[in-house]
């Protein structure tokens, strides 16, 4: 049975993040907590903290806030500002290569290089969502109508991909061929990048507000439905033609998080209820992780190795659920 | 009403043309409201500061949904804006939108209607249009932005009355009153006014529909009459007044107006409203129509809202809306000593009045 250590977070929670054998909670209130670590928690944003990714050595967290600052949060607690737009709302952040940091805010993203020097980028309507690719130093910006490719470092023309809409969450998958967006008219659209041939998935009731790849890229499960969605993406065409998987489907509630196991094929469901499962992909087996209870789930991250689960909900509960064999 | 739904955030939303008062307004709400606190969002911080803890700026970006309707059209930035202050929920009570002298209400409004996330979190309380009682006619003459917003409006501040005269605000207000007949509308110098006057109005609530009765219908059929001397005898475009044909009734066959009648003869206006009135109505052919009407010319209207006594039903129905958005409910039963009576306004631009009227009788019950 899986044992889960509880935490009380002083605000929503925006995300979850294992900094090595430290959990992290960034909460809208403006600070980041903590579990397991020297310090419980520290303030960071004084208007709000709006948006946190973890960098991709996995040792800090960056967030974006309301007053305009971009700070770097350490597992000790310790805090250092990278950058500040100020009276800027920062609400979209992410990590890059060679500790680079990307964020925006309205219509101009910056990137932040390790150098401490700072690229601007524009667009005509606003920015909303970034990513960088697996590889190479280049930013995928979802907006209206479609994705904008920028390379940071070389000069040259972006690439667009266009399809009518409004994208907002961006993804790409591990493996660099594919990106996906999630869209105002709940769905997700996607980019083989080889041919920019496009790709649909449709179906949800709900807006998709959370997405994980599955170890090796297999999946991509999706928040949304009444169940967790699994695209499948290991054939050539990624999941076109082919049926997703549904797991943890459940009458009465919406999926509201989802987080992929990494090494396994198996991935953590939280809902609008509160409640968390684990269920596995092959059979559809659950274990339910945390019962029903003080808001929708709104952050989910699993440790390195996956046998610690790391939750938060919306009315500011949070925890770290032990699974024992 | 749900629980959930007593716990969304009211949302006022300002608009007004450059220069008619809105930051004077908002400032004047910040400073005078104690006890309430607003997340306050701008398009742009502009000359006059806001003093406000939460002030959010976001640059208007209107998206089309996808749904091949082009008026189903909602403010991406507000989306996202509300989603983030959602994530601060307990550090304010209210939210107020300032927006461009120039934007567009209904994408603002329809906002807080197509977006489920954004519904769920907020209810959009009324519109407010703060008026230039000095500008506004030669604003209405050169735009079709500030006739959309005072179409738009629940409450309008006619501001800066006192850099006109008597007969010059009787002439601005029977403009507004062309354009839209039911708003509330206030008479200010530096937008004094009442805050309870703009917020809190339930504008949007089909429960309190019935507030508004006294300005809903009265003023439309009445209009001429305030603003035409006896001897007034200018040349009505009665294309221009399909909504004023009810008017007739009331003893006004020639429109006409007195030597001294100063308000708009050339009427520049496409905007109009259009209000009918009858007995009880067929619910089927009603709904049929409605929604058909809604559909084809969602695009030109821009308000609608009804009061409406179906057949053999005890109790009232009432219904709202934005374009192509319609919203209906019942609301109560019929009082004994009320007139059962069913009762429509559409405020659009180039709508056929005749044609709609003619439609309305047609779900009247036999």
């Amino acid at each position: 049975m899986p044992v889960t250590a509880p935490l009380d977070i002083d605000g929503f929670v925006i995300s979850a993040h294992f900094l090595g054998d430290v959990a992290a909670f960034a909460s809208g209130e403006g600070s980041v907590f903590f579990a397991g670590g020297p310090e419980t928690q520290t303030p960071v944003h004084k208007n709000g903290l709006l948006c946190a990714t973890a960098t991709l050595d996995g040792k800090s967290l960056i967030t974006g806030g309301g007053d305009g600052r971009i700070c770097k949060v350490n597992a000790d607690g310790s805090v250092e500002e990278l950058a500040e737009q100020p009276r800027k709302w920062i609400d979209i952040i992410a990590a890059g290569p060679q500790d680079s940091v990307a964020y925006a805010s309205g219509r101009t993203a910056w990137v932040r290089l390790k150098s401490g020097e700072i690229k601007e980028f524009q667009l005509p309507r606003a920015f909303s969502g970034l990513a960088f690719a697996p590889k190479g130093m280049r930013l995928a910006a979802s907006r209206y109508d479609g994705v904008t490719l920028f390379w940071v470092n070389a000069a040259g023309d972006p690439q667009e991909l266009s399809w009518k809409g409004a994208h907002s969450l961006i993804s790409y998958s591990p493996d660099g061929k594919y990106l996906v967006t999630s869209m105002q008219e709940n769905a997700l659209h996607g980019w083989r990048l080889a041919d920019s041939q496009d790709m649909r998935m449709t179906g949800y009731p709900g807006k998709v507000k959370s997405v994980s790849w599955s170890a090796k890229g297999k999946y991509l499960a999706t928040s949304g439905a009444q169940a967790a969605i699994l695209w499948p993406f290991m054939g050539k065409s990624g999941p076109m033609g082919q049926a997703p998987l549904e797991l943890g489907v459940r009458g009465d509630s919406m999926v509201t998080a989802v987080c992929c196991h990494p090494q396994e094929d198996m991935l953590a469901i939280g809902y609008q209820d509160g409640m968390v499962m684990a269920v596995r992909f092959h059979d559809n087996a659950e274990v339910l992780l945390r019962r029903p209870g003080a808001g929708p789930v709104s952050a989910l991250a699993w440790d390195k190795k996956g046998s610690r689960l790391a939750f938060g909900t919306e009315e500011g509960a949070a925890g770290v659920i032990t699974l024992v064999d | 009403m749900s629980e959930a739904a007593e716990s969304r955030i009211p949302v006022t939303v300002l608009t007004g043309y450059l220069g008619a008062g809105k930051t004077t307004l908002l400032n004047r709400i910040l400073s005078e409201n104690h006890g309430t606190r607003y997340a306050v969002i701008v398009n742009e911080f502009g000359e006059i500061g806001i003093d406000n803890d939460l002030l959010v700026e976001s640059d208007e970006e209107v998206y089309e949904m996808n749904n091949g309707c082009i008026c189903c059209t909602v403010r991406g930035d507000l989306i996202r804006t509300v989603e983030n202050l959602m994530k601060r929920k307990g550090a304010f009570d209210a939210i107020i939108v300032e927006t461009t002298g120039v934007a567009d209400p209904a994408p603002v409004a329809q906002t807080f209607f197509m977006d489920d996330d954004v519904r769920n979190a907020a209810k959009l309380d009324a519109v407010v249009a703060v008026v230039d009682a000095r500008h506004v006619q030669q604003r209405l003459k050169d735009t079709k932005e500030a006739e959309d917003q005072i179409a738009f409006s629940d409450v309008i501040l006619l501001n800066k009355t006192d850099l006109v005269s008597a007969e010059e605000l009787t002439g601005v207000e029977a403009a507004i009153r062309k354009i839209n007949p039911y708003a509330k509308i206030h008479h200010t110098e530096r937008c004094q006014i009442e805050i309870a006057d703009v917020l809190d109005r339930g504008a949007f609530e089909l429960d309190r529909i019935l507030d508004l009765d006294p300005e809903f219908l009265k003023k439309a059929e009445h209009a001429h009459d305030h603003e035409c001397g006896p001897d007034c005898d200018h040349d009505h475009d009665h294309h221009h007044h399909h909504g004023h044909d009810h008017t007739h009734d009331h003893g006004h066959p020639d429109h006409e107006c007195g030597p001294d009648c100063d308000h708009e003869h050339e009427n520049p206006h496409s905007v109009k409203s259009y209000a009918f009135k009858a007995g009880d109505l067929e619910a089927k052919v009603f709904f049929d129509w409605i929604n058909q009407v809604t559909q084809i010319q969602g695009p030109n209207i821009l308000r609608m809202k009804g009061i409406l006594a179906f057949k053999d039903d005890p109790q009232r129905y009432v219904v709202q809306g934005i374009h192509m958005i319609v919203e209906g409910n019942h609301q109560r039963d019929w009082r004994d000593d009320e007139k059962r009576e069913s009762r429509i306004v559409f405020i659009g631009r180039e709508l056929d009045g005749a044609a709609l009227k003619t439609a309305f009788e047609a779900c009247i019950a036999e």
